[in-house]
């Protein structure tokens, strides 16, 4: 480990230095890194599958729809708007300056550190690079090692596409991330657990360094008792797609549990049933469309939620496990304890409680007496329900009659609040979260007024007192010179 | 920007030792200081050392970690009621706060000229005035700001929109500092409750007179369920941290910024930190000289005595021009403060004896004080020291390596400009850089290579004023920004709200992956990269 640090720190002298010199900065850089992002996708998309079967199980379709297919999409988006995002923003000041001139100038970090997970290790290690390398940043990726086959796919294959003077990729677990983390950066992006979240927050503070924290949660999905079939169906479609489809509800914004209305509760079961034969078949263990548990570890943790008997009691449908193949057959429980840890923890798996409430509108208190969620799923037509919803809890997201899309929405920010996360991402937004914006303000030498300079008297204080009862900012700016006022003769 | 002193109790005599709040966390002492007198003080520059004597009483309450936690309770109480989001309590709030300012303006410029001396016409102009109109903007504008802001979604109108919500984030607790005591606390405070938050104010006990002023104020003038203020230093400090918030907003050192980031992470409690560095000045040779000097004196001498976070810090120029440019000071100096600047009442005082000897060590250092080219008298009686230029000290001497915040100006010289740019770079970056020029091409380029929170092209201190713009620092001088809009962003999520209808339904998106769903795809897959998601997500129109 010793010459793994000696090692390190060489590097990262060699990348601070590059940011020094500017190279980074250089739009031309920026859209080189970029296009190699793009040609690594082209050029090894088959092992990028591959890879992504290997350490989750997923079907290529999933893959490609959730990892593959919207880093193609992001990344068009950055080639196309880099430009757009580079340039500087004029600000506007706010009444008559003279011969001054505002504007906002969006510049690099410096080097930054992204730390990615393992449940879409594609996808959410390449996301926030782009967003980095957007922004002009030199930067060090750290892959999970619990998806070793893309972790390795990312060390070994990437930089073959890349300045390898600024963007590294170091590969390892607990241990390589620890050592990381005591290294001075300008900005750690990390998406993980809550738990891991507060380990990196308090090492970034030791060298008062930003940081992004892309956290979970318990998302609920809220279904209220809707009377068309059409609606019910694609509905509960939504929510299966959202809990089952996407790495087998290991992913941060999975629908966790479901909310009903008692009285509706049957039939959403009944349905549900019906549609998830429909999509995984009758064994939906040879089924190829559901992924994998990423590992045993976590296969025992979801197996141990299920323990307590009166959760297992629970289960309407499923329930069913393969330890060898690490495989958890889509499960539905009606209402588990409410105190029971698969109602308290994030569950990351394949197990969908579903809990009855006497109205729909209980929901929000259900939602708010939990910390809060990276998103919340309302399913309903109910306009004054929903304007509840959007302003009575609190989420990174809300999203109304579907669930997960929020992901592949460029112009909305991606990020938590409280416990799910610190920061946002995603589209511009990816550019801001590598970027400090810089306040520029320009003056000539011409317009200056005696009165901002000492010594002061009364004379110049009773110019203030008159000023007092009309426009204190446009006092201040009297006095900075920036506006010409009648009151200057006056005093004179 | 600050360095925590003093409000620590050694021990239950009548002599306190102050001390970095790092060092201290582990006192427990319940006491609150009446009166502050200054005595003999013996600093040293890694520890804030400062002997103090007071007197003082023991207070009836002690602000303890219990104490706290009821007072967060009872302001989460407050904001889960929904109360503070509505408009209506905003703008009471802010309106409450604004005649409050109109009308305790007297006794707010006691209280500054007691903690600092400072003088009355900068209290009303750096203090006073900024905060109404920060608070004036609030009352103007949040209608606006609270609106939701419709955004287009990427993926064809139809079938869905997307708008982002403001929401605030809750309960925050906002640590203001001691040397624009008042701005400094109520312009956040303004941000927070501009953004619908429950607040604590925990101002500086260095600035005593303000402290004891804003905790009396609010009570008056602000809704106690959901506004409050906490008085006290280290123990109290420590109290709060050890709390739950929803936001911390910390003006002050970066060495207490650690402190305080730290105490965050526990909770995952997002942080704006506003901390300071040293500002320099680049001067270039082809500058109006007269108006150069004067902006500089108004960026240092002027701006609290130097006590400022965002205040001229060190000044860069040419070999051959420093001559002028001293010559030029010198004279601007003498019409601002007069002939002898130690009798003038125009600037304001080191705040306390501890900061004064650690100017005076940042002077008396070897190979620095023979390099004093003007001023460097000093009067501890008065806690004074006269405006004082130094010219090309020794760039590892302390007073380059540490923020000065005191009325030492060092200038420093290159034989080209250009080469400024190392020599600032080579330090963390600072809140401000500025530069005078009329030269494009240096402007440009200061613009590019130079880092810094903000910067301010032929005046100092100007990009403070301007509400468009987001006032905050990068690097070792801090993180995240506020003012105007920003101010209420600070303090508001950004949540993100996508509207669906149940139309718009593909297959495609469901398992099982059938071969014929793979043929879909692949056709897909040689078009538009777009068209593939939108097909998936249900959203391709035929």
């Amino acid at each position: 480990m010793d010459k793994f640090m000696i090692d390190l720190e060489t590097d990262l002298e060699v990348m601070r230095e590059c940011c020094r010199s500017g190279k980074t900065k250089e739009a031309s850089w920026r859209r080189s890194q970029l296009k190699g992002l793009q040609t690594f996708l082209k050029e090894n998309e088959v092992e990028i599958l591959r890879a992504l079967r290997e350490d989750l199980g997923k079907h290529y379709v999933e893959a490609f729809r959730d990892e593959v297919g919207l880093i193609k999409k992001s990344l068009n988006l950055a080639l196309k708007d880099l430009q757009k995002w580079m340039s500087s923003r004029e600000a506007k000041l706010p009444m008559i300056a003279l011969l001054s001139h505002a504007e906002l100038v969006p510049e690099p970090l410096g080097l930054v550190l992204v730390i990615s997970p393992w449940n879409f290790p594609l996808a959410l290690s390449l996301e926030p690079l782009l967003g980095a390398i957007a922004a002009g940043n030199a930067v060090v990726l750290k892959p999970s090692e619990m998806a070793p086959a893309c972790s390795s796919l990312l060390f070994n294959t990437l930089p073959n596409y890349l300045d390898n003077e600024t963007i590294k990729v170091i590969e390892g677990g607990p241990a390589v991330g620890e050592q990381l983390l005591l290294k001075k950066w300008d900005k750690i992006f990390f998406t993980g657990s809550a738990r891991v979240g507060r380990i990196v927050m308090s090492a970034a503070a030791k060298h008062l360094t930003p940081v992004t924290l892309e956290l979970g949660g318990k998302c609920p999905a809220v279904l209220d008792s809707l009377s068309w079939s059409w609606d019910k169906e694609v509905a509960v479609n939504r929510i299966i797609g959202a809990k089952y489809g996407s790495c087998a509800g290991q992913a941060c914004i999975s629908v966790d549990y479901l909310l009903v209305e008692k009285a509706f509760s049957s039939a959403v079961v009944e349905l549900m049933k019906v549609l998830i034969k429909k999509m995984y078949r009758d064994n939906p263990l040879e089924s190829q469309s559901v992924g994998r548990i990423v590992n045993k570890h976590h296969f025992l943790r979801l197996k141990n939620l299920l323990t307590d008997k009166m959760v297992k009691d629970s289960i309407v449908y499923g329930g069913s496990m393969d330890e060898d193949s690490l495989f958890i057959e889509p499960t539905i429980l009606v209402d588990p304890p409410r105190d029971s840890t698969i109602m308290t923890e994030e569950i990351f798996g394949p197990l969908l409680p579903i809990i009855t409430l006497d109205k729909i509108e209980d929901s929000i208190d259900f939602i708010n007496a939990r910390p809060k969620p990276l998103a919340i799923y309302a399913f309903t037509k109910n306009e004054a329900f929903r304007r509840r919803m959007v302003s009575q809890t609190s989420s990174g997201a809300v999203v109304f009659n579907d669930a997960i899309i929020q992901y592949a929405a460029d112009t909305i920010p991606f990020g938590g609040i409280g416990e799910s996360g610190i920061g946002n991402y995603h589209g511009k937004f990816s550019f801001d979260t590598f970027s400090h914006y810089k306040a520029v303000v320009r003056r000539s030498f011409l317009t200056d007024f005696w009165f901002r300079f000492p010594p002061w008297n009364n004379y110049k204080l009773e110019l203030f007192e008159t000023a007092y009862n009309y426009d204190y900012f446009g006092m201040l700016l009297v006095i900075l010179g920036l506006k010409r006022s009648r009151r200057r003769f006056d005093v004179r | 920007m600050i360095i925590v002193s003093a409000g620590l109790f050694k021990d239950c005599g009548s002599s306190i030792v102050g001390a970095g709040l790092g060092d201290t966390l582990a006192y427990h002492h319940t006491y609150k200081i009446n009166q502050v007198s200054f005595s003999s003080s013996i600093p040293s520059s890694s520890y804030c050392r400062a002997t103090l004597s007071i007197t003082m009483e023991e207070a009836k309450q002690t602000f303890d970690v219990d104490k706290a936690a009821v007072l967060v309770k009872e302001l989460r109480k407050a904001f889960t009621s929904g109360k503070t989001k509505s408009y209506e309590w905003r703008m009471s709030q802010l309106e409450s706060i604004s005649k409050m300012i109109d009308e305790k303006e007297k006794e707010i410029i006691e209280a500054l000229h007691k903690d600092l001396s400072k003088p009355e016409l900068e209290a009303f102009v750096s203090e006073i005035s900024m905060t109404k109109s920060s608070c004036k903007l609030a009352l103007k504008e949040l209608k606006h700001w609270m609106m939701p802001k419709k955004v287009e979604t990427s993926m064809a109108t139809y079938p869905s929109s997307a708008e982002i919500v403001s929401e605030p984030l809750g309960v925050v607790l906002v640590i203001s500092t001691w040397n624009f005591p008042f701005l400094l606390s109520l312009d956040p405070v303004i941000g927070a409750i501009a953004a619908g938050n429950a607040v604590v104010l925990k101002p500086s006990e260095i600035a005593p007179a303000t402290s004891s002023l804003l905790s009396r104020l609010l009570v008056e003038y602000a809704d106690e369920s959901a506004i409050r203020v906490v008085e006290g230093a280290v123990v109290e400090t420590s109290a709060l941290l050890e709390q739950k918030w929803d936001k911390i907003f910390f003006t002050g050192g970066a060495r207490v910024g650690h402190i305080v980031m730290t105490a965050a992470a526990k909770h995952l409690t997002p942080v704006t930190l506003e901390l300071g560095g040293k500002c320099p000045v680049l001067v270039d040779s082809n500058v109006d000289l007269q108006v150069t000097a004067r902006r500089i004196v108004a960026g240092k001498w002027a701006c609290n005595n130097g006590q400022a976070c965002i205040g001229v810090d060190y000044i860069i120029t040419t070999k051959d021009f420093a001559t002028k440019l001293i010559g030029a000071l010198r004279s601007v100096l003498e019409e601002c403060f007069g002939k002898d600047p130690m009798e003038s009442k125009d600037r304001s005082r080191i705040v306390n004896s501890f900061h004064f000897m650690r100017l005076v060590n940042l002077l008396d250092e070897d190979k620095v004080s023979d390099k004093i080219v003007v001023g460097g008298q000093r009067d501890r009686s008065q806690l004074q020291i006269a405006p004082t230029i130094l010219l090309d000290v020794p760039e590892d001497s302390l007073i380059m390596q540490e923020e000065i915040f005191g009325p030492l100006l060092p200038i420093m010289t290159v034989e080209k400009l250009e080469d400024a740019f190392d020599m600032i770079n080579r330090k963390p970056k600072a809140l401000a850089a500025y530069l005078f020029s009329d030269d494009e091409q240096i402007k440009r380029k200061f613009v590019q290579n130079v880092s810094a929170g903000g910067i301010a092209i032929n005046d100092t201190i100007l990009q403070l004023a301007v509400p468009t713009l987001p006032f905050g620092g990068v690097g070792e001088s801090g993180m995240g920004s506020y003012h105007g809009k920003f101010s209420f962003d600070a303090f508001s999520h950004n949540k993100a709200v996508l509207y669906r209808s149940f139309a718009g339904e593909s297959p495609t998106r469901y398992p099982p992956y059938t071969p014929g769903k793979q043929k879909q795809m692949k056709a897909l897959i040689s078009g538009d990269v777009f068209n593939i998601m939108l097909a998936l997500l249900g959203w391709f129109k035929n």
